[in-house]
Order: structure tokens, then C-alpha cells, then sequence
């Protein structure tokens, strides 16, 4: 299969860049996934991959050999899009055999191919209908039936699952997560949805304004973000920040507070693409779910009042205000109940703790 | 309140109806009162114009007037020319003009954009202006036909054809309509492996039925009232098309009846070329909303 390997890659439209120098390799079989918020470029660079947008510069590689002057069809690659793109003059069985017709396969490896997608997939009662008469679900089906048949090197998908509802498109995530295994081959997929990107994923590329924030495993982006976008970024509830202080620093670790917070030592320094020094105010992160809330005031360092409990059943969401007025979100794992402007005290393990230094950018979209 | 929105539905319908029917006549008239008149003799034609019998086949009914206009003219003849010159023009600009916009609206090339709109500035160009350079021109273009190297273009049906076959209004057509085309589904068949020219066959093609029938209208209604370039390259009657043949009931001695029967034979083609398209026409209008 096909190891792909993108080399300073930049892109831009006329005078604007919306790629700005993008390194990544993608191993062989890796299911990597593009997240990042809408307009990051995320799709800009997935088809620069498949080659339907020219690269104003670097490299990009498939199995060693250099493509960025390749037409699409010569790359070895089937995508996905969004909007399923399937051809409405064809019946199913057309649609998914169209890249083996356009190759001049033969009759019998036809049939043999497109059958074994087509039980893969699960639509075999589909393959003489026309697309007009198939749900969302089904045409997404015949799409990725269309791209599995010509067995390429990579498959890209664009947000393949978005045009779906909540229910279909876990279904959906789920076969993709299969066929990945069964064909373990080398897929990219772009999503801003971070349940498909943290449930598909080998390997999350989070991007912002077409820069790489920070490439790594699903886990590895969730327990060790790199700054304060991708901390932000990943997890659901995200994670919460807060104003504090340095009070004291050394090499290994940083005491903070603030008005809510009495000190406490974070075994950790802060992240980010600046320094800090005492006296600074950096971003303390807290994951909702590292929190732990006591109705006894004297038991945690964090302090504030219930505004709202969201019982979820599985779950329990509680959003507090805390003392200096900043609000707080805490993920519970079993069914609780906090009344309304009940004071508690909250707990957390300051390894679980993260300190980024403010990033500016950030600051400035959060105003708006 | 059920009823009174069906009786409102019903009334509207009725309306809607009327309107449609009062259109039709309006159109099927001048049809009528062709046919009708053709099959009357002079006297009695000029006669009935002040009353409605002009639209009732009455009197004195014969098909007299159909033997004098082939007569008098080699009308057979002439509607095998028309039907040629223009089948054939048609044919060709389908293909030549859908290519050009293909080219225009998919592939990248330098000076793409500066060349279509010098061709669709063309639109604005009156044909009177250019025809008598075209004439010119095509009486010293060279041509290898069945006697080898000739020079001169006129007295053919290729000096009737050739000129018509790539102009602005098609290729605007085409590329209005390719630009409406969903842009994934081309990239789609790229990454599929499909080439340009696959993909203009068996993608883009298939899906332009609506263009295609509204750019084969326009030009067929356009080639088959021909007038003035045939008038001016054609000297001889066998490469002579309806519309110029027209020329030989207005000389001598006028005969309304026989001018009535040679334009009832000549929309003859016109309906069938018109009866065989009317659904994708009507398609075409509906989702291109550009009008015959
Ligand atoms: N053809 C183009 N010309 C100019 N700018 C473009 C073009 N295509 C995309 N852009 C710009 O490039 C940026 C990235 O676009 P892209 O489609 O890659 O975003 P995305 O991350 O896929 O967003 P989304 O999640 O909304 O799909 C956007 O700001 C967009 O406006
Ligand atoms: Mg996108």
C-alpha cells in the first residue's frame, strides 16, 4: 500500500495562503484525521493530496514518489466527498464500477469486484437503482463502494459523513472504522466532528488557519494538548481555562492562583509558543471530567456556586460560577444532583492539570 | 374550509386554462389560416381575409395550389437542402460549441478567460456586418473534394454550413449550463481515472440533455430561416435553401395560394424537428429558463 509524505506544503489563492507549510507523513495503513475548525483548510489540503487543487510549493509524496504534477488519475487514490458526488445519469452497479470501466476491465472482474463490494457494504438489493431513488445513507454507501473497488493506495474523505443524521452517521462511523480494518489501507479523512476523529484516528492532524497545531494519537493530543487550541479543541465538554497567576517556578513545576483558587503547584510548565516568568498570567486547563466537586468548602482548592445541573443519565453536567466569576464546567460519571447556588469546593490532581500561555489569536476570535 | 380551497383551486385552474387556451389559439392561428389558404384558390382567398372564413376550410377546397408551387419551383429540392444544411449544422455545433465550453469551463489554459469573452463579445455582432468579408473570405478558401484542390467556397453546402457551425450564443449556452453542473462530480471522475474526453462523454455529456436540446432549437430555427447568406453564395438552384427559394413566388405573377402551400410545406420539417424535441424543450425551459 502507500506511505504519504507531505513536505513544506503551501498553498495559496492569489495573494492569500490558506496552506502555510504543512510536514506530515502518513504510514502506510494509517488512518489519519484532518480536524480543525471551519475555513482552516482542511479540505484545501486533502485535495491538494488527491490533486484536485495544484501546490503552490513543497513536496508531496506517495510511496516515495514525488506527485505533485500528477493528475488525479494517476495518483492511485479514491475519495469521498461530502456531497457523495455520485452520477445520477447511472444506476449503483454503473457508479461503483465506473473507475474499473474507465480502466477497461473485463466483464467477469467487474462483476467479481463490484459483488464484493457491494456485500461489503451491505446494498446489494440497491445496485440497478438509480441514485435519485436512495436515502443519504445509501448514496454514501455507493461512494465508498465506488472507491473501494479499484483497491487504490489511498482513500481521501472529505467529511463523507456530515450530510447524515446523529444515528446513521454512527452507524456509518463505525463501518469506516471496519473497512479501515479490513482493507487496512491508508485512508485521510477530514472532519470537524471530534467523536469521528477521536474514534477513527491513529493519528490527529489539528489544523488552524492552514497550519499544523499538533500531529499525535487521539489519547496522546487528549492527555498531553500541545497549546491552548488543540487543549480547547478535543474532548467534549472541552476543557475549562482559567486566569492565574504564577506565583512561584522552577524547572520541574509552577505554583499558580487566583481569586477562586488557592495555590497550588502544577508539576508541569506552561505550554505554548511563549515563555513565562512569575507574575505572569497564564491559562490553567482543566479537563470537566478531572474535576471533583465537594459540598465540604475546606476539602478542595477551586470555589463556586451551582448555577445548573444537566443530568444526562450516564452523565451529570454541572456548570458552576466561581467565586471570582469566571464560569466552570464539571463532567460527573454517575447521576447526581446539585441544588441551584449550593457552594462547593472542587478538587483535581494537579498532574491532570495543564498550564498554557495565552495565545493571542485565540483571544481576539473569543472577543467577537 | 376544505371546500372553499378546493373551490378557490378549482377556480384558479379555470382560469389558468383559459389563459392557456386564449395563448394557444393566439399561436396556432397564423398556422391555421396558412394551411387553410393554401388549399383555396387566389380570388377566394384574398376574399375571405375580411371574415373568419379566412380560418375555415370552405368553398372552394383543392390542393391545386401544391401541384403549381412545385411547378414553378423545385421545392422538393430546396427542403432537402434546408433539411441537410441544417441537420448537418446542428449535428456539428452540439459537438464543436459543447467542446468549447467544456475546454472553457473545466481545463486550464492561458488565456482561457481572455478568449471567451472576446467569442461572447461576438454575441453582440450583427451578422450583416461580417457577411460581406465572410463573402470574400469564402469565395477564396480552398477546399480537397472529389476533384482534388479547389479554390472557392461558393455554390456549395459547405459555404452554408461551415460558417454557422461554432458561434457565441451556443457556446454561452454550453458554458452557462457546465458551470451549473456540480463541481464534485467532475473531480469525482478524475480521481476515478477518468480522462478529459471520458469524462466530457460519459459524464458531462449525459447529464446536458436540457442544453442540448435548447442550443439544438435555437440553431435549427436559426439555420432554417437562412436568408441573406445563401441569397449571396448560392447562384445555383441545386444548393438553394427554402427560404430563398421563397424568391420565386414573388416574381412574375404573385399567386397567395401557391406562396401559402410552399410555406405549409416548408414548416412541414419544422414541426416534426420541433415535435420530436418538445419534451426535452420543455425540460430545457423549465431548468434552464432560457427561451425558444
Ligand atoms: N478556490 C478558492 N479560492 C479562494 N479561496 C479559497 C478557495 N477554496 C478555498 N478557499 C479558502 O481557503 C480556506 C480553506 O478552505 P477549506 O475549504 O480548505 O476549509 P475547510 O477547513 O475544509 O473548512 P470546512 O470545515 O468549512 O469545510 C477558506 O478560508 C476558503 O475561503
Ligand atoms: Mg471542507
Amino acid at each position: 500500500m502507500a506511505q504519504v509524505v507531505l513536505k513544506n506544503l503551501k498553498k495559496s489563492f492569489g495573494t492569500v495562503d490558506v496552506i502555510k507549510g504543512v510536514d506530515l507523513t502518513i504510514e502506510d495503513g494509517e488512518f489519519v484525521v484532518f480536524v480543525g475548525p471551519s475555513g482552516c483548510g482542511k479540505s484545501t489540503l486533502l485535495r491538494m493530496i488527491a490533486g484536485l487543487e495544484d501546490i503552490s510549493s513543497g513536496t508531496l509524496s506517495i510511496n516515495g514518489q514525488v506527485v505533485n504534477d500528477l493528475q488525479p488519475k494517476d495518483r492511485k487514490i479514491a475519495m469521498v466527498f461530502q456531497s457523495y458526488a455520485i452520477f445520477p445519469h447511472m444506476t449503483v452497479r454503473e457508479n461503483v464500477a465506473f473507475g474499473l470501466t474507465i480502466a477497461g476491465a473485463s466483464k467477469a472482474e467487474k462483476d467479481a469486484k463490484v459483488n464484493e463490494a457491494a456485500r461489503i457494504l451491505q446494498m446489494e438489493h440497491l445496485m440497478e437503482r438509480r441514485p435519485s431513488q436512495l436515502s443519504g445513507g445509501q448514496r454514501q454507501r455507493v461512494a465508498i463502494g465506488r472507491a473501494i473497488v479499484r483497491e487504490p493506495s489511498v482513500f481521501l474523505f472529505d467529511e463523507p459523513l456530515s450530510n447524515l443524521d446523529a444515528a446513521l452517521r454512527m452507524d456509518m462511523r463505525m463501518e469506516i472504522g471496519k473497512l479501515h480494518h479490513d482493507l487496512s489501507a491508508t485512508m485521510v479523512y477530514v472532519t470537524h466532528d471530534q467523536v469521528e476523529a477521536m474514534t477513527l484516528a491513529d493519528k490527529i492532524v489539528v489544523l488552524r488557519s492552514g497550519s499544523v497545531m499538533q500531529i499525535g494519537s487521539p489519547m496522546d493530543l487528549y492527555h498531553n494538548p500541545a497549546n491552548l487550541f488543540v487543549a480547547g479543541f478535543l474532548g467534549a465538554p472541552s476543557m475549562n481555562f482559567l486566569d492565574v497567576t504564577i506565583t512561584e517556578m522552577d524547572d520541574t513545576g509552577c505554583t499558580v492562583r487566583n481569586g477562586a483558587l488557592d495555590p497550588v503547584r502544577i508539576p508541569s510548565l506552561p505550554k505554548g509558543d511563549t515563555a513565562a516568568k512569575v507574575g505572569d498570567t497564564v491559562k490553567l486547563g482543566l479537563r470537566p471530567q478531572y474535576l471533583i466537586p465537594s459540598i465540604d468548602p475546606a476539602s478542595g482548592t477551586l470555589h463556586g456556586k451551582v448555577i445548573l445541573t444537566e443530568r444526562l443519565g450516564s452523565e451529570t453536567v454541572v456548570d458552576l460560577a466561581l467565586t471570582d466569576g469566571t464560569k466552570l464546567i464539571v463532567a460527573l460519571p454517575e447521576d447526581a444532583q446539585f441544588e441551584r447556588g449550593r457552594e462547593v469546593s472542587l478538587s483535581f490532581g494537579p498532574a491532570r492539570a495543564h498550564l498554557f500561555t495565552p495565545d493571542p489569536e485565540l483571544q481576539a476570535s473569543a472577543k467577537h | 374550509m376544505a371546500s372553499i380551497s378546493a373551490d378557490n383551486h378549482g377556480l384558479r385552474l379555470v382560469v389558468r386554462y383559459m389563459v392557456l387556451t386564449l395563448v394557444a389559439i393566439i399561436f396556432i392561428f397564423p398556422l391555421v389560416f396558412m394551411v387553410v389558404s393554401s388549399l383555396k384558390p387566389d380570388q377566394q382567398l384574398l376574399a375571405d381575409t375580411s371574415s373568419l372564413r379566412a380560418f375555415l376550410p370552405v368553398g372552394d377546397i383543392s390542393v391545386d395550389n401544391y401541384y403549381a408551387a412545385f411547378k414553378r419551383a423545385p421545392v422538393g429540392t430546396f427542403v432537402l437542402n434546408s433539411v441537410i444544411i441544417t441537420g448537418v449544422t446542428v449535428v456539428l455545433s452540439l459537438f464543436i460549441c459543447s467542446m468549447a465550453a467544456f475546454s472553457f469551463v473545466f481545463l486550464k489554459w492561458q488565456g482561457r478567460d481572455l478568449i471567451l469573452s472576446i467569442i461572447l463579445a461576438t454575441l453582440i455582432v450583427p451578422f450583416e456586418t461580417i457577411a460581406i468579408p465572410l463573402l470574400l473570405l469564402s469565395s477564396k478558401l480552398p477546399w480537397i473534394g472529389a476533384h482534388g484542390l479547389e479554390w472557392g467556397w461558393l455554390n456549395t453546402y459547405r459555404v452554408q454550413i461551415i460558417p454557422f457551425i461554432a458561434d457565441g450564443l451556443t457556446i454561452f449556452l454550453f458554458v452557462q449550463y457546465f458551470k451549473d453542473l456540480p463541481g464534485e462530480l467532475i473531480e469525482a471522475a478524475r480521481v476515478e481515472g477518468a480522462t478529459w474526453p471520458q469524462i466530457y462523454r460519459r459524464i458531462v455529456m449525459p447529464l446536458s440533455g436540457p442544453v442540448l436540446a435548447t442550443a439544438a432549437i435555437l440553431k435549427f430555427l436559426a439555420m432554417y430561416n437562412q436568408y441573406l447568406w445563401p441569397l449571396m453564395v448560392v447562384q445555383q438552384e441545386e444548393y438553394r435553401p427554402v427560404m430563398v427559394g421563397l424568391q420565386y413566388f414573388f416574381q412574375l405573377n404573385r399567386a397567395w395560394g401557391e406562396i401559402m402551400a410552399y410555406l405549409s410545406l416548408i414548416t412541414v420539417p419544422v414541426l416534426a424537428f420541433y415535435l420530436v424535441l418538445q419534451r426535452a424543450f420543455i425540460a430545457s425551459i423549465a431548468s434552464t429558463g432560457v427561451k425558444g
